[in-house]
């Protein structure tokens, strides 16, 4: 297909943003954020944690004892950074692999295993935790982020509503009725957009004709970045930023990631040999979060192979209680799920509650 | 002949189907290059080329339009939902448009589309991945809906679904995807739709069911028969519209029956084979028609399919109920 020049203008405009270079070097010194040594290594610490948690969860996974998985190694900079420019009071929508985010906001870990297992606890937040439950159905997310940030700005709780899905994810009607009704209500909600290459199979050239997907914005009339996915601190940036906007009565932002998943789309029998090429791994892997982040910090004198081996040992040992606590969670019953059906039962289910009470006693 | 898993048989019929006729196109997420998620398109791109076998932009509702419009411009599209439970998103298309298309317009355009999707429980899913929803898309007049419980007929249905100039759901249950084997011609053949099966003879009692729990049922039965109860399996291979007459010819038979399906009890198929036998047999029955289904909640997370799920051994104390009443 052949672009015209309007459409090549428009497209040229939206260049990668990107603050440090895949060694870990500092390329746009005007926009570095202002981030506290300590903070910088909170950075680095869960990134470092995330990796281990994903080897992990997969492991666990093989092995029967965790249910659902999407592993989500070499996106840790894109989640770990735009969940870090946030307020403990903004929400979060997540999809089904934005696990690390919704972690890092408050859900504990051992629930995020019993939403893995189907669990109904994994779906039970906290109290103060405004994080919804992680969506399988691609795009859903999308449109209620719209809802959740209007219901924040009507009730001037100074929050934004912060959503992900992933390239594939664009291409749904609801992401575009979600951006649009977010701009036109004028609401503070940011969209994110993990461009991790790949929609299970299908590459992202496959999905759409447009150069970029942030570029999607204008036609919602609303603001648009594409970021770099393997630097944090573009990510974190960015992210600050758009928050700020939307704060601020400026709209809502759609931000591109662009980030790789190393590992299978799930764990139930992708196999992604079957549509990338190991060459294509291994270039991505020269731009991996962690190796960049690391160099940048000891340029700096604040990163350690102690350091980074205490918190190998901290996740894993987190991890081994979670499951525990996990597996320590009470049997999942239908009787259970009858009664989450509605406030009160009506009678059928009152009858099938009855039923169910003595199958399950036998 | 070959022995074939359900999805092979699956294949086999759309790669007959892409070979007998030009007009028809395979395409849905993933299954290209990947040969579907559970490779059942497996080896069609390959053999047909991007043009006829191609994945599409992560979108239901645009694959359903897709599909609708290819329809009236003389294709023949075969649709893959990637996992049924999400008909959702794409159910202005199938529902409102193809189901209506030959009524709205006077029957000068019709919507030959075959809607495949994978559904169905007992192998522990995420959620909206294994939702019976056959119920949903058989209160919609102006489609079929198709449920196979073996390879034989899985291939025979979807070659008369591709055939079918009016839009068909065609279900297929995960669980029965590689279960078993069975012997499956090469060469072409079709099952007519709207046709029940009977799988198992009997004069007792009859087990009226479709899907998985046509195995569950069969099961059942051979537990009865240890008790000296000889119950009738029919498949209703076609839920809607379902095959009333075979119905009745069997309850007109056995004076008894029960209906199963895997679905909710409020979810439509079983009551409406309920209704047709008590509007046209009701004097041959000798007890109520019972129903042996989930609980009306939510399709259940992971954790407690096992104890939600129907099991023959409900098939078997429902039907002594029926027996004994
Ligand atoms: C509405 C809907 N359609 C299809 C699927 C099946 N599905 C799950 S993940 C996926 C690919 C998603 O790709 P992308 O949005 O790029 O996110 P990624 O998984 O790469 O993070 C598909 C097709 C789904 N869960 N929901």
């Amino acid at each position: 297909m052949e672009k015209t020049k309007e459409l090549q203008q428009i497209e040229s405009q939206f260049e990668t943003f990107q603050i440090l270079n895949e060694n870990g070097e500092v390329v746009n010194e005007d926009a570095m954020p202002d981030l506290s040594d300590e903070e910088l290594k909170e950075l680095m610490t869960r990134m470092v944690y995330t990796r281990i948690w994903d080897q992990r969860a997969i492991s666990l996974n093989r092995q029967g004892r965790l249910g659902f998985y999407a592993p989500v190694a070499g996106q840790e900079a894109s989640m770990i950074g735009s969940q870090f420019a946030l307020d403990k009071k903004d929400w979060i929508l997540p999809g089904y692999r934005d696990i690390p985010q919704i972690v890092y906001h408050g859900v504990p870990m051992d629930q995020a295993f019993l939403w893995s297992r189907g669990h109904y606890g994994g779906g039970q937040m906290p109290e103060g935790v405004n994080v919804m439950m992680p969506q399988i159905i691609i795009g859903a997310q999308i449109t209620q982020t719209a809802g959740v940030a209007m219901g924040l700005k009507r009730n001037d709780t100074g929050t934004i509503a912060i959503t992900y899905t992933g390239d594939g994810g664009a291409s749904q009607g609801d992401f575009y009725e979600g951006m649009n009704f977010a701009g036109a209500f004028n609401v503070p909600a940011v969209f994110v957009v993990q461009n991790n290459r790949f929609a299970i199979s299908v590459p992202v050239e496959k999905q759409s004709a447009a150069k970029t997907i942030a570029q999607k914005a204008v036609a919602a009339g609303i603001h648009g970045v594409q970021v770099d996915g393997m630097d944090i601190l573009a990510v974190y940036a960015m992210t600050k930023e758009a928050r700020q906007r939307g704060l601020d009565g400026n709209g809502p932002t759609l931000i591109e990631t662009l980030t790789y998943r190393y590992g299978p789309h799930t764990m139930a029998g992708d196999d992604p040999t079957r549509y990338r090429t190991s060459d294509e791994d291994d270039e991505w892997e020269k731009k991996d979060p962690l190796v960049r982040f690391r160099k940048f910090l000891e340029s700096k004198d604040l990163w350690s192979e102690d350091e980074e081996n205490k918190i190998v040992d901290q996740a894993k040992e987190d991890i081994k209680e979670a499951i525990k606590k996990a597996d320590s969670a009470p049997k999942q019953k239908v009787t259970d799920l009858i009664g989450f059906m509605n406030e009160e039962l009506p009678q059928n289910l009152k009858e099938q509650m009855e039923q169910y009470k003595e199958k399950e006693s036998k | 002949m070959a022995q074939m898993t359900m999805i092979q048989a699956i294949t086999d019929a759309m790669r007959n189907e892409l070979k007998n006729d030009e007009s028809v196109l395979v395409f849905g997420e993933d299954v290209g290059q990947n040969g579907g998620v559970f490779r059942a398109t497996e080896g069609l791109q390959k053999e047909f080329g991007e043009d006829r076998v191609f994945d599409t932009p992560l979108a239901e509702s645009g694959i359903g339009g897709l599909a609708c419009g290819l329809s009236v411009t003389g294709f023949r599209p075969v649709m893959e939902v990637q996992f049924f439970g999400f008909i959702f998103e794409t159910f202005d298309a199938v529902a409102a448009q193809m189901a209506r298309m030959r009524y709205r317009s006077g029957g000068v355009y019709n919507s030959p589309v075959t809607i495949r999707g994978p559904f169905g429980g007992g192998v522990k899913t995420p959620e909206l991945h294994a939702d019976s929803l056959e119920g949903l898309m058989a209160q919609t007049p102006g489609i079929k809906v198709v449920i196979p419980a073996t390879p034989y007929d899985a291939k025979g249905l979807l070659i008369s679904a591709i055939r079918d100039n009016d839009p068909v759901v065609f279900l297929e249950h995960m669980k029965l995807y590689r279960s078993f084997r069975e012997e499956v011609p090469e060469e072409e053949y079709t099952i007519e739709l709207g046709k029940a099966d009977v799988k198992r003879e009997g004069k007792d009692i009859t087990i009226i069911t479709y899907g998985a729990m046509v195995h569950s049922s069969l099961k059942a039965a051979e537990e009865l028969e240890k008790d000296g109860i000889d119950a009738e399996v029919i498949d209703l291979r076609t839920v809607s519209p379902i095959d009333v007459d075979t119905i009745i010819e069997s309850v007109e038979k056995t004076n008894r029956a029960i209906v199963v399906q895997e679905a909710q009890k409020q979810a439509g198929i079983a009551a409406n084979v309920v209704a047709e036998i008590s509007d046209r047999a009701i004097l041959s029955l000798e007890a109520p028609v019972l129903r042996v289904t989930a609980p009306d909640t939510v399709f259940p997370f992971g954790a407690a399919e096992d104890t939600w799920l129907p099991s023959y051994k409900d098939i078997v104390e429902k039907s002594k109920q029926v027996i004994e009443f």
